[in-house]
């Protein structure tokens, strides 16, 4: 069995680093299938350093950084762990080189331990007892060394996100890794988290470790890292000293052309009340309150924009507008009728003109495997021009579809092909397509530009801004603060299920925004 | 490892299903070869004992009619994302109904008992259908298990019944008096005797003809309408159907409910085609053919038929066998069905890869 | 005192059904907890027994079925694996195809080895059997009533199965929750994804798993042919295999509680050929055919959350598969 290394405060740089970096990639190629992930990538991170790794949806970021923990095999090239050729099989042997990986999706046991968590791969012997009490002083150092204290008996499903991340720091840690991989860490933390967090990234580079944050946030590179490897398409397309360069350059590196950071738009002219909410209410199926008591309303003519960390009952109040979920109290409002009394479904709240782009797009808003025209009637397969006594109007479906493809630029216009096979932009497009196409009075839409090339997200974002200067009304829900603070005229906040505060579009900034999310109750809250 | 690859449609349909098919053979030939007998001569012998003759044809889709409801029934659980493994006790107590009405009404002319026997037939199936169906839609009961837990409960309740309460004075078997010949579905060679064609009497009989519509009802109504399509959403993902206000809970039901009631026209063809009265374990494992027949059809009407003529041959052409191979027995059927569903079924990805490589398929997008 | 002795001995009748039932549980138990279901366990058994009983009656000796019994089942377990896990076959499909197969099958090579219409010759030779194991003075013990008689029937008597099956639990539980093992087996059913990444093969434990299924079935499957019968019948499994799934899920995954599980199960059986024809105050003669389906119906009262609640292992049933 391999041994644990407990290394966690080596207090001289050993002088090994000084010469060779702690990871070097040469060449590396990786094709799944028709799509070539990785086209010879070459990066070089020093120890003691804060190594940025940038790139759209489907740059190569998420496939670079899985064969750097041996979870994919590379086709071809190199890698290089202090100057040593390593081959990384399986996650056990880039372990063991000292490579520690932090995944966007948490991989943690959920029923079990944190102590549980944190041995598991790493138990120190056949029989648990031992192990676990040599781990549970050995953590309870490294939480003190480095300010990552959490609860080890508490059982993980337990903690919130922000331990749980502590959690999978401490695991890479604990198996003594001294190249830390660290996936979009910042998409569950607030601003002021963020912040503190990269307080302790920076305790890490102080003791000597390699840390390569993984972000798609242009500020948060320049913010911290000391070097920045930019990616598009599979390819590295610039490795540069992060003080030598500038967000906008990082930008236009990334997409390979200038790129727009703001949404042109007018004022907005807001009109009559659409959609009212009033004590929302919304329990999961564990019966946790998730929503709490969330009042406001939605004129036409405007785009409101809901920010928040991840997790903060975003999503729920919006599959509670949608009629997906059942609020356990409190009334919805819509053009008159009473949603919540009448129980009406999301087919009939759609009926009502309603529509809704929902935040996971392939979990929810298609099926992956139907053809892109049976996902064009997805939610509007009842509707008479779709239908012929008790038959499907199969031409009507097919024309209908041609013609959302055209209008919405979805490439390639085929109907018939599987919808998987599209490009996340596309399918987007697609799916806005679908819910604009019936002309509704309110588009409830979440995390629109999720998964979607920057290209796409610059048509997304005009078409929702064209929509509300056509006098309906968008509610717009998004963990990204750039694409609230561009798109929305009045911005809500919520923080753990309620609405923390009220702030008007041009009025609102990044600080005052995050210093909500947090919590902090701001202006005009209810 | 990368995802399933992808094959053209007809190689998907037709030519893998073909492929695995001729894997379970020929592993079935090698254990006939262990036997001790000819795997060839053993294969003429079914083949000859299935299709031979008028007769032989017409016990082969006697059995298939059997197969081609309960494979339907598996079939369209599956679309909706379920897996119904309770054919076997739906066939049993939808079976029950339709005798039921058969002995109650059996001095009525066939015409009238017909509809009422199919309805209380697919009405006892789908009856017994529902509770796992609802268990499943409103407490998340895993339908696997409720569902082979409802085939025990059914075999209990028949075995009551026959034992206690249906059966026929004075009689030893468990079994229940003869129905009236208004019971008794009419034998196709009779009935094409009326038109002045000549069969062999065998026990095919009309019900043949209706699994044959209830096989075009299923296509039409799974892949032609909004119900269909709102049974298929919800059986690749429920969080979709939900979100375009399907209700997985409800499609699960009424999947089941279907599902069910296909499964209870087993009776008609076994009860009223051939026995002609009720008796114990009648639905003889069909239930659990379906399952072979659905996979093997790829759960596509057409496919169902083809599977369960196939399984249909296989069931009269091993009673042959069996006739004429003094140390293969029936059983050997029931081996080759086992094979057929291992490598139709659990072992399809096995030859999916090297097929695609073999037509230069690849896998498009990630 | 009639009452007494009609009381031991139905609980030790009792002890007797639930062998099969324990060890096909707690095999259940390993393989789901992996995240494999194991609908297998009625095929396993079967084949088992069947290779038992025939490779004791041709050796003669018990110890070399039992070994033939284990092979079986082990085999039956790695084609369980290979299609499920290596090749990412459905779960249920596969394990029905192996049901059903070797149903088929083993009468089919009985006819063809020893020529008795589907059956093995009866096992009634010296050490072809596992006999009951009497325990010291448990002849002399009978004649003091009380305890003497809980002794010599209810302890003493039983094969030596039956006692590594009751010893299994224990066992059973310490390595699902004080090893190594045991906490990488809890954690691969749970989320795998989370134990691939901790650097550990999850097929390698899932096949682990079904092997120690597959090595329980084979001792409950020897047991059925060659400890509680003479010799293999058709289909002489009659369920047992589901029936275990039901109290392995009745236990909700853990030993303790399916031990109990199938006790209480064995029970109803036991209880139900006393009870055959027996007129009972009150209710008068109870159909042994409701009895008989307690079980199933307990199960279904459970998974519908109406006695307690089962949570099956989150994995469970889910290929593995790095790229979801």
């Amino acid at each position: 069995m391999r041994a644990v290394r407990l290394n966690p405060c080596p207090s001289v740089v050993e002088d090994l680093h000084s010469i060779y970096p702690a990871l070097e990639l040469r060449g590396i190629e990786k094709r799944f299938g028709a799509v070539h992930a990785n086209r010879g990538v070459s990066m070089s991170v020093a120890a003691g350093s804060i190594h940025g790794l940038i790139g759209e949806n489907g740059a190569g970021k998420s496939t670079l950084m899985n064969i750097v923990y041996g979870f994919h095999q590379p086709d071809a090239g190199e890698i290089l762990v202090n100057g040593k050729r390593v081959t990384l099989p399986a996650p056990h042997a880039a372990i063991a080189a000292g490579i520690g990986m932090v995944h966007q999706h948490f991989m943690l046991v959920e029923n079990f331990s944190v102590l549980e968590n944190v041995v598991l791969g790493a138990e120190g012997g056949r029989r648990l007892a031992g192990g676990l009490a040599a781990a549970r002083a050995a953590l309870e150092k490294l939480g003190r060394d480095y300010g990552l204290e959490v609860p080890l008996d508490a059982v993980v499903s337990e903690l919130p996100v922000g331990l749980q991340q502590r959690v999978e720091i401490l695991k890479a840690l604990y198996r003594g890794a001294e190249i830390l991989i660290l996936d979009e860490p910042t998409a569950v933390l607030t601003p002021q988290e963020t912040t503190q967090f990269f307080q302790m990234l920076a305790r890490l580079r102080e003791q000597g470790k390699a840390v390569i944050l993984v972000t798609h946030k242009l500020r948060e590179i320049m913010s911290i890292t000391d070097r920045v490897t930019v990616m598009r398409q599979g390819a590295v397309v610039g490795e540069i000293a992060t003080k030598e360069t500038t967000m906008r350059e990082l930008a236009e590196k990334m997409v390979g052309r200038a790129v727009l950071l703001k949404v042109e738009k007018g004022p907005a002219q807001p009109g009559e009340v659409l959609l009212e909410a009033k004590n929302l209410v919304v329990r999961n199926t564990n019966n946790v309150t998730r929503v709490k008591d969330v009042s406001f309303s939605l004129r036409a003519g405007e785009i409101v924009g809901i920010a928040g960390v991840a997790g903060n009952g975003q999503s729920e109040l919006l599959e509670a507008l949608a009629g997906m979920t059942a609020p356990s109290e409190g009334e919805i409002r819509f053009r008159g009728r009473y949603l919540v009394r009448e129980q009406l479904d999301p087919k009939a709240r759609r009926r009502l003109g309603l529509a809704h782009v929902p935040e996971d797009r392939l979990r929810v808003g298609v099926v992956a495997r139907f053809s892109a025209q049976l996902n064009a009637i997805l939610g509007y397969h009842d509707r008479a021009a779709y239908n012929r006594g008790p038959l499907l109007d199969r031409a009507a479906i097919v024309a209908g579809c041609e013609a959302k493809m055209q209008e919405f630029d979805v490439r390639p216009p085929n109907p018939a092909l599987r919808l998987g096979a599209f490009s996340g932009g596309n399918q987007q497009k697609l799916v806005l397509a679908r819910e604009i196409d019936a002309d509704p009075a309110v588009l409830l839409v979440g995390q629109p530009t999720r998964g979607v090339d920057i290209g796409a997200i610059e048509f997304i974002h005009r078409r929702l801004v064209a929509l509300r200067d056509a006098g309906k009304a968008v509610l717009l829900v998004s963990v990204e603060l750039d694409e609230i603070l561009g798109l929305a005229d009045r911005i809500l906040v919520m923080n753990g299920g309620e609405i923390v505060g009220e702030v008007a579009g041009a009025a609102a900034t990044e600080e005052k925004l995050g210093l909500m999310m947090a919590g902090v109750r701001g202006e005009g809250s209810a | 490892m990368s995802a399933p690859r992808k094959l053209p449609r007809w190689a998907e349909l037709g030519l893998l299903p073909l492929v695995n098919l001729t894997a379970a053979l020929l592993l079935s030939g090698l254990v006939v070869r262990l036997l001790g007998e000819s795997p060839w001569a053993a294969l003429k012998l079914l083949a000859d004992g299935a299709f031979g003759s008028q007769e032989a044809v017409g016990y082969t889709l006697y059995y298939a009619t059997s197969y081609i409801f309960t494979g339907l029934a598996v079939a369209v659980a599956y679309h909706a994302g379920l897996f119904n493994i309770g054919a076997e006790g739906q066939a049993y107590v939808g079976g029950l109904c339709t005798g039921l009405v058969c002995l109650g009404l059996g001095t009525w002319p066939f015409w009238a008992v017909l509809p009422l026997a199919v309805a209380a037939g697919a009405a006892g199936g789908a009856a017994w259908a529902f509770i796992p169906g609802w268990l499943q839609a409103r407490r998340g009961s895993h339908i696997v298990i409720t569902t082979i837990m409802f085939n025990f409960l059914a075999a209990a309740l028949m075995t009551y019944l026959l034992v206690n309460v249906l059966i026929r004075p004075g009689q030893q078997s468990p079994e229940s008096r003869e129905f009236g010949p208004g019971g008794v579905m009419p034998p196709l060679h009779e009935l094409l005797a009326k038109v002045g064609l000549t069969f062999a009497s065998t026990p095919l009989n009309l019900s043949f003809v209706l699994a044959l519509l209830a096989a075009g009802f299923v296509a039409v109504f799974i892949w032609r309408t909004r119900w269909g399509y709102a049974l298929r959403v919800a059986g690749e993902n429920a969080a979709a159907a939900g979100y375009a206000g399907i209700s997985p809970a409800r499609v699960t039901i009424g999947a089941m409910l279907l599902s069910g009631a296909l499964a209870g026209g087993l009776g008609l063809n076994e009860l009223m085609g051939a026995q002609h009265r009720i008796l114990i374990d009648f639905p003889g494992g069909a239930g659990f053919v379906g399952i072979a027949v659905a996979l093997m059809g790829r759960n596509r009407p057409l496919g169902v038929i083809g599977a369960a003529i196939l399984f249909g041959a296989l069931a009269q052409g091993g009673s042959q066998l069996s006739f004429d191979m003094p140390k293969v027995n029936r059983d050997m059927v029931v081996v080759i069905q086992g094979l057929v569903i291992l490598f139709c079924g659990a072992l399809e990805n096995v030859f999916r890869g090297p097929l695609a490589r073999l037509l230069g398929q690849r896998e498009g997008g990630a | 005192m009639e009452t007494y002795t009609l009381i031991v001995l139905t609980l030790a009748a009792t002890i007797r059904v639930a062998t099969p039932l324990l060890l096909a549980a707690l095999a259940g138990m390993f393989s789901e907890r992996s995240g494999v279901i194991d609908l297998g366990l009625e095929g396993k058994m079967l084949g088992a027994a069947f290779a038992a009983a025939a490779v004791s009656a041709v050796t003669g000796s018990a110890w070399l079925g039992l070994a033939a019994g284990v092979g079986t089942a082990l085999l039956l377990g790695l084609l369980l694996g290979f299609a499920c896990i290596t090749h990412r076959g459905n779960q249920v499909v596969a394990a029905m195809a192996i049901n059903i197969m070797v149903a088929g099958l083993g009468p089919t090579l009985a006819l063809a080895w020893f020529n008795l219409g589907g059956q093995t010759p009866q096992l009634d030779g010296p050490g072809q059997r596992f006999a009951g194991l009497v325990w010291p003075w448990a002849q002399q013990a009978r004649e003091a009533p009380v305890p003497g008689l809980l002794y010599a029937e209810l302890l003493s008597g039983h094969n030596l199965i039956v006692y590594v099956a009751l010893a299994l639990v224990p066992l059973s539980a310490w390595v699902l929750y004080r090893t190594r093992f045991g906490l990488r087996l809890r954690a691969v059913g749970e989320n795998p994804l989370a134990v691939d990444t901790a650097g550990i093969s999850v097929n390698g434990l899932r096949y682990q798993a079904v092997l120690i299924s597959g090595l329980l079935c084979g001792v409950a499957g020897t047991y059925l042919s060659t400890a509680a019968s003479a010799g293999f019948v058709r289909d002489m499994t009659a369920g047992k295999g589901y029936l275990a799934l039901a109290a392995l899920i009745f236990g909700k995954w853990k030993p303790w509680p399916t031990l109990g599980a199938c006790l209480l199960f064995a029970f109803t059986d036991a209880l139900a050929t006393r009870l055959q024809g027996v007129e009972l105050p009150l209710v008068g003669v109870v159909p042994v055919q409701f009895i008989l389906a307690l079980p199933y119906a307990l199960t279904v009262l459970l998974l519908a959350g109406f006695v307690g609640k089962a949570v099956a292992p989150k994995a469970i049933g889910v290929p593995y598969s790095k790229d979801k």
